[in-house]
């Protein structure tokens, strides 16, 4: 029986099909032969039933999924509560999943009067709640079904009506993720105002403070405002940013001038996949490459020539995310550049500029605006990479700008708050607020690069 | 000895020019004279060939990687095909106006001054801004942009473009100026300010232009070229090939027949 309630979207379902057949054969027949007299395919017949029938089954199947056990657990309690009036919300519910357990056959952790007659009643509404969760489905789907085939006539607008539920079902999907992203979003906003006002609305000290150790003061119940200093971590992720694009800009810009220019035909088929794949690499393998393999080696030069060098620092981490980057900047670049029209450059060749000057002069400008748009996108990636960064570039909130040491991200403290020991609860106000910041950062270099990206699409069609 | 003579007077000898685009044949032997401070006209059904031979007069094909080009094409009587010839230089003496306008996206001023500039025609600012007016004017278009020279070219109007291309083509102070259907993009006053154009550079240029129309041809040119699947099937004076046809094919294409 309870096995029966489960089965029950897989019922319905069925149950659909065959109303689609139904109503099918029945718009055919009411055709008398001659198709043309229907407004609507029979299929569309068809398929109006079947969109009544599985709807109404499975949204009268969840109502009573959620709120029927919603039901039962509010009702056992509140018995329970009446029977003992001294027990307090905590205790209840214990009582509760003990019936629940007897009632099964399981072991409960004790058993007395009390809870051997909740759980009859348990297995009382238990049971009629299955059962209802299967009867009440099953007729308003039948009825459904029939109410629609007793419906079709030829002139019957089955496809007009079974189109609107189409688009509104679609609607519905549509709203979902619009509704998750604005949750989320909301709830960053939320947690961020929660945790400004437990630092007593010292926006300027989060934005401008120069220590950064939050949770130091949270077993006392308070976070000093003094210690929520952001600017180690901004400074942090400016500084492995910027070597990332000193990295990733000159030589994914060349690559891509090289591919879409100067390659032959057979060098670009090979040449563009193998790109393509670098920029498959999962980044945690570049995160361990840089922290294995990259920092140790640049450590040991560093000492060769004299120098202190940290066994993790920013510009280990900072060449990684450059090389993890080239193959987004170089590819975003070489759609640029090739669409820049072949007549440009004929134009230029035909006045007799060379190759260079010709890409120096007329291709390179006019792909300007798609190259710095593929560099903010490339820079947005950069400020929201995670994991290259927590192997590789440190965790202390040191404030420097040696790419030698080591330092930390926004990014990097957030997984520190969130992996940490200190629970959730607390932890969570600084990491929302850093999500925040960086949301903020990055939604606006998208804009900004979109925005130039539809610039410069109308200036070519 | 005659012969010696009267190829001393032409501009552009070819003779025996094939071309290839990878094993296929694109043009068969082709001869061709191009006259000093006359316009050629090239005409012919469309995929017959007239581009392509157009393109190896400044040795544009370079540019395409699967172009041969052979057969003996001389400027003022030197190879261009030589291997001490550098297409690059070449391209200077020899411009070339686009089927399609394709101005820079970049100033009026900066279009026409481009070409001089990577040459190093001009010392001084000065020289360059009286370049850069002279050739607009040429092109009849200085009085409609000489206030707004640091506009963009692209935002003039398709006949305006076309002419900023021919401007930006004799800024580099060519001896020939090919144009591939410089009119097939344009409306017909603007292609009537065009035409009217190209007989006026004659006085200083030798110009050569592919067109389909038959009646572009008589209108601007002295000489006609009549292109039929990489054949050139008749050359010679355009009253002669439009009033008096020698080959069949060329008679029929004229009589629109074949087209
Ligand atoms: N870039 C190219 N690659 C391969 N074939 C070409 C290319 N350009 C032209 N062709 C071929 O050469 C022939 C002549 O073309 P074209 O010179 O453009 O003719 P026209 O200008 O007279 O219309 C056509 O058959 C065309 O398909
Ligand atoms: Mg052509």
């Amino acid at each position: 029986m309870l096995g029966i309630s489960n089965l029950m979207p897989i019922i319905i379902l069925g149950l659909s099909f065959a109303f689609f057949m139904m109503a099918r054969s029945k718009a055919t027949a009411v055709s008398n032969g001659i198709p043309s007299s229907l407004h609507s395919r029979p299929n569309y017949h068809g398929t109006l039933s079947f969109l009544w029938v599985l709807l109404l089954g499975i949204a009268a199947y969840l109502i009573l999924l959620i709120f029927g056990s919603w039901f039962v657990t509010g009702s056992l309690l509140s018995q329970i509560k009446a029977a003992d009036p001294s027990l307090a919300d905590i205790q209840a519910q214990l009582v509760l999943s003990d019936a629940k357990a007897i009632s099964e056959g399981r072991t409960a952790s004790s058993v007395d009067d009390l809870r051997e007659t909740i759980a009859g009643n348990y297995s009382g509404l238990s049971n009629l709640h299955n059962w209802s969760m299967v009867l009440i489905p099953l007729t308003l789907s039948v009825l459904g079904g029939f109410f629609q085939i007793k419906r079709i006539t030829a002139e019957w607008r089955a496809r007009n009506k079974s189109e609107r539920i189409i688009r509104s079902f679609l609607f519905v999907c549509a709203a979902i993720a619009v509704l998750t992203t604005v949750g989320i979003v909301l709830s960053l906003i939320f947690e961020t105002m929660n945790f400004f006002s437990n630092i007593g609305w010292r926006v300027d000290k989060y934005i401008f403070g120069t220590e950064w150790s939050p949770l130091a003061g949270v077993h006392s119940g308070t976070m000093d405002p003094d210690r929520v200093g952001a600017i180690p971590l901004f400074v942090g992720t400016l500084l492995i940013t910027l070597i990332a694009m000193i990295v990733a800009v000159p030589i994914g810009l060349m690559a891509a001038i090289y591919l879409s220019d100067f390659a032959s035909a057979r060098v670009r088929a090979w040449a563009k996949p193998m790109l393509e794949i670098l920029a498959g690499i999962p980044t945690v393998v570049y995160g361990f490459f840089a922290a294995i393999t990259l920092a140790p080696a640049i450590r040991g030069w560093g000492e060769a020539i004299g120098l202190s060098v940290a066994s993790e620092s920013a510009l280990a981490a900072g060449i990684v995310m450059g090389i993890m980057i080239i193959p987004f900047i170089s590819s975003l670049s070489d759609d640029v550049i090739n669409a820049v029209p072949q007549s440009l450059r004929d134009g230029s060749y035909g006045l007799g500029a060379t190759k260079a000057e010709t890409i120096r002069q007329v291709v390179l400008p006019a792909a300007l605006p798609g190259i710095v748009s593929a560099v903010l996108l490339g820079v947005s990636r950069a400020v929201g990479e995670t994991m290259i960064v927590v192997m590789a570039a440190g965790q202390g909130a040191n404030l420097t700008v040696n790419p030698l040491e080591a330092v930390t991200t926004v990014t990097v403290q957030i997984v520190m708050l969130i992996t940490g020991d200190t629970e959730a609860e607390t932890a969570a106000g600084p990491a929302f607020t850093l999500g925040f910041t960086l949301f903020c950062v990055t939604l606006l270099l998208n804009i900004v690069a979109l925005r130039i990206v539809r610039k410069y699409r109308e200036a070519y069609d | 000895m005659a012969q010696e003579v009267s190829e001393k007077q032409m501009k552009i000898t070819a003779r025996g020019v094939d071309v290839f685009y990878g094993e296929a044949q694109a043009i068969k032997q082709v001869d061709v004279d191009i006259e000093d401070h006359a316009v050629t006209a090239f005409i012919g059904p469309s995929g017959c060939g007239k581009s392509t031979f157009l393109r190896c007069l400044n040795r544009m094909n370079d540019t395409i990687d699967i172009c041969r080009v052979t057969g003996d094409i001389r400027l003022d009587g030197n190879d261009i095909y030589d291997p001490s010839i550098d297409p690059v230089q070449l391209r200077a003496q020899v411009g070339m106006v686009f089927q399609k306008p394709n101005p820079f996206p970049k100033s009026i001023y900066d279009n026409v001054a481009y070409g001089p500039r990577i040459h190093g025609l001009t010392g001084s600012k000065s020289e360059l801004d009286g370049l850069v007016e002279w050739a607009l004017t040429r092109a009849g278009l200085w009085n409609e942009v000489k206030d707004r020279l640091d506009k963009p070219g692209t935002g003039l109007s398709g006949g305006q473009q076309q002419r900023l291309c021919i401007a930006r083509a004799i800024a580099v102070q060519p001896t020939v100026i090919l144009m591939d259907e410089p009119c097939s993009a344009l409306d017909p006053i603007a292609t009537a300010t065009i035409e009217e154009l190209i007989d006026e550079l004659r006085t200083k240029f030798s110009i050569v232009i592919v067109t389909h129309s038959m009646q572009q041809a008589a209108r601007v040119s002295q000489k006609t070229a009549f292109f039929h699947l990489g054949d050139l099937v008749e050359f010679g004076d355009t009253n002669d090939i439009f009033t008096a046809p020698q080959d069949e094919r060329t008679q029929n294409y004229i009589t629109g027949r074949i087209g």
